[in-house]
């Protein structure tokens, strides 16, 4: 909005000095060059600029219709020059009824006479006004442009960012959070080893997270070092009931991903699927890399008549999903589908192995 | 004798019921410091609760909130809440505990203190059954603002059934119960029929009669009955009857769909 008004702010004193300075530079040539009276000359030159002006105007609409970038060169110049010859010749010709109107309606003798002495020039002055007006709204268009392309610019960066906050945000469940000090809590009188043993992996496991979030690409095997801890965890609290499953091609190790991109797969499996299994279920992980493909997969038992707690549903999903797109665009995708008690997530992107900039 | 006394002469019954064998652990120890109290059961999940809950009569339940299949919103919901003490246990559920708040529930946030836990004890062992929440109203409030049910748990006995709200056709009132009609059986839940029908998404349930709601999927037509009073015509031939406020209710919905 404000730029918008910023532009018809100047506009509208551009409009108004070019009106008083072609209505001199007019007067002045009349006079000057052309002998003309300054009673006759000013007479001439004040509507003559008016008119000009409402023609410089005109020329943005004409301009907006032929954008320089859309429209062939040579229909460009034909369109414009075609313009301005006509537009011109219009405006010498108004000129001439005006100067015959002062001629013999006013008996300001000679004004005709004169006028038709420098009609060929204002022709040409007409002409290189109109192609002036037209090169100054093909440069206001551009400044349009490209405030317009900035600004989207800065907006998606932002709405990037956004997401790689919101999604790191996310990582530190405060339900496992939690759930897993109440495991602690538990252990240190049943286990005091095996509650010392939760709290180191815990410690490494945030250590890892807000470790790893400060950087762009990592590679896989850093990914499942974290994943490792994370399951480990869970099959504290969970028990027998959490099975993990792990079929991962040596050679994908080394490939680079956004980090912490599988740990909310995982979580979103345990949560929604494995804790809603009263005797538990599987979670299986699994890695495949196809030449300049790197296939991710994440499944788990789920069931299907369960009605889970939807306040997390689907979060973890949609982070994973839009940071892709903020790293990868279109390069990567993501599917997340339901087979009868199979919940599935895969994941496409580049096969990197080192960071390209 | 008074209620109090007949209660300090024997123990009190315990359920701990949580889907984490740690979880229930750490209940059982600091209840072991507790000769009064005798834990009957642990149960891992919501369907065994119910169960025990029916069989032992227990006057004191502590309860998971998130736990597969049936929550423990759920479980208060099918066991007879007048008869004993609920103590909630939840390690972070916003909407859980916002609704314990609102009913003036205690309640143990995981991991908690020795402390907390005594407190907790001692208030349920003071706790009126007259103070204690409905248990429908507290799922209620345990509901985020504009989410509904999704489905309906009932008890036949001590089975329990779960109704997917897509496949209940129609709800009858009777007295203090509700008649859950869905795939041609009919099963009775203690709940009140407007109690229902706030936990229904409106957009789908009406309220055709004082004593009918009915799923908006299933009615096929409305047809004129006597003066003054219409039908509404199920997909499975079963005629409803609808009254005038009903009928305002039902148009109403179905020109805001259109």
């Amino acid at each position: 909005m404000a730029d918008h008004f910023n532009i018809r702010k100047t506009l509208l004193v551009s409009l108004w000095l070019a009106w008083l300075l072609l209505a001199a530079l007019l007067s002045v040539l009349l006079v000057s060059t052309w002998g003309m009276s300054w009673r006759g000359a000013v007479a001439l030159a004040v509507p003559l600029s008016t008119l000009a002006q409402g023609v410089a105007w005109s020329a943005r609409y004409s301009c907006r219709s032929n954008p320089i970038g859309r429209t062939g060169l040579g229909q460009l110049f034909l369109t414009h020059i075609a313009g301005a010859v006509v537009l011109s010749l219009l405006w010498v010709g108004v000129g001439r009824i005006l100067a015959k109107w002062l001629d013999s309606g006013l008996a300001w003798n000679g004004t005709f006479v004169q006028f038709s002495h420098v009609q060929l020039q204002l022709f040409g002055l007409g002409i290189g006004y109109y192609l002036l007006a037209v090169a100054f709204h093909y440069a206001l268009f551009a400044q349009e442009n490209s405030r317009l392309a900035q600004e989207r610019a800065l907006e998606s960066s932002v709405r990037a960012r956004d997401a790689e906050l919101s999604a790191l945000k996310a990582q530190i469940n405060p339900h496992f959070l939690y759930n897993s000090l109440n495991s602690i809590s538990a252990l240190t009188s049943i286990d005091p080893n095996r509650a010392r043993e939760m709290c180191v992996l815990l410690a490494d496991f945030l250590r890892m997270t807000l470790g790893l979030g400060e950087k762009t690409l990592i590679p896989l095997q850093e990914e499942l070092d974290l994943l490792d801890r994370y399951c480990a965890i869970e099959r504290v609290r969970f028990g027998e009931r959490l099975k993990v499953e792990q079929n991962i091609q040596e050679a994908a190790k080394s490939c680079l991903l956004p980090p912490l991109l599988l740990q909310p797969l995982f979580e979103n499996a345990v949560v929604h699927g494995i804790a809603q299994l009263p005797e538990g279920g599987w979670l299986r992980l699994t890695v495949q890399q196809n030449e300049q493909r790197l296939a991710l997969t994440v499944e788990n038992s789920w069931d299907s008549e369960a009605v889970s707690t939807r306040t997390r549903n689907g979060v973890g999903l949609k982070n994973v999903q839009r940071r892709l797109e903020a790293r990868y665009g279109k390069d990567a995708f993501m599917e997340a589908k339901t087979d009868e008690n199979v919940f599935r997530v895969s994941l496409s992107l580049p096969a990197e192995t080192q960071e390209v900039p | 004798m008074s209620e109090a006394g007949s209660k300090s002469m024997r123990k009190w019954k315990a359920l701990i019921v949580d889907d984490e064998e740690l979880a229930r652990k750490i209940l059982r120890e600091m209840l072991s410091t507790h000769p009064e109290v005798e834990v009957v059961a642990e149960c891992a999940n919501g369907m065994e609760a119910v169960k025990a809950a029916a069989e032992l009569t227990p006057d004191l339940m502590f309860l998971d909130v998130q736990m597969p299949k049936l929550t423990g919103f759920d479980v208060l919901e099918l066991v007879d809440a007048s008869k004993l003490a609920v103590i909630f246990a939840t390690a972070y559920d916003q909407y859980a505990m916002k609704a314990f708040d609102v009913h003036a529930l205690d309640y143990l946030l995981k991991p908690f203190s020795r402390a907390r836990f005594e407190s907790a004890l001692e208030r349920a062992k003071q706790q009126k059954p007259e103070s204690r929440a409905e248990p429908t109203a507290l799922a209620a409030a345990a509901r985020p603002a504009g989410q509904y049910l999704e489905r309906i748990v009932v008890k036949d006995g001590t089975k329990v059934t779960l109704i997917p709200v897509a496949k209940l056709d129609y709800a009858e009132a009777l007295d203090d119960y509700v008649s859950l009609v869905s795939e041609g059986k009919k099963q009775l839940k203690q709940q009140t029929i407007s109690g229902l029908e706030m936990a229904l998404d409106p957009a789908l349930f009406v309220r055709i009669h004082r004593s009918y709601l009915v799923n908006l999927e299933r009615v096929v037509r409305i047809e004129p009955y006597a003066k003054d009073s219409k039908v509404a015509i199920l997909t499975n031939g079963v005629k409803l009857p609808v009254s005038r406020a009903g009928f305002a209710r039902l148009k109403k919905l179905l020109d805001d769909r259109s």
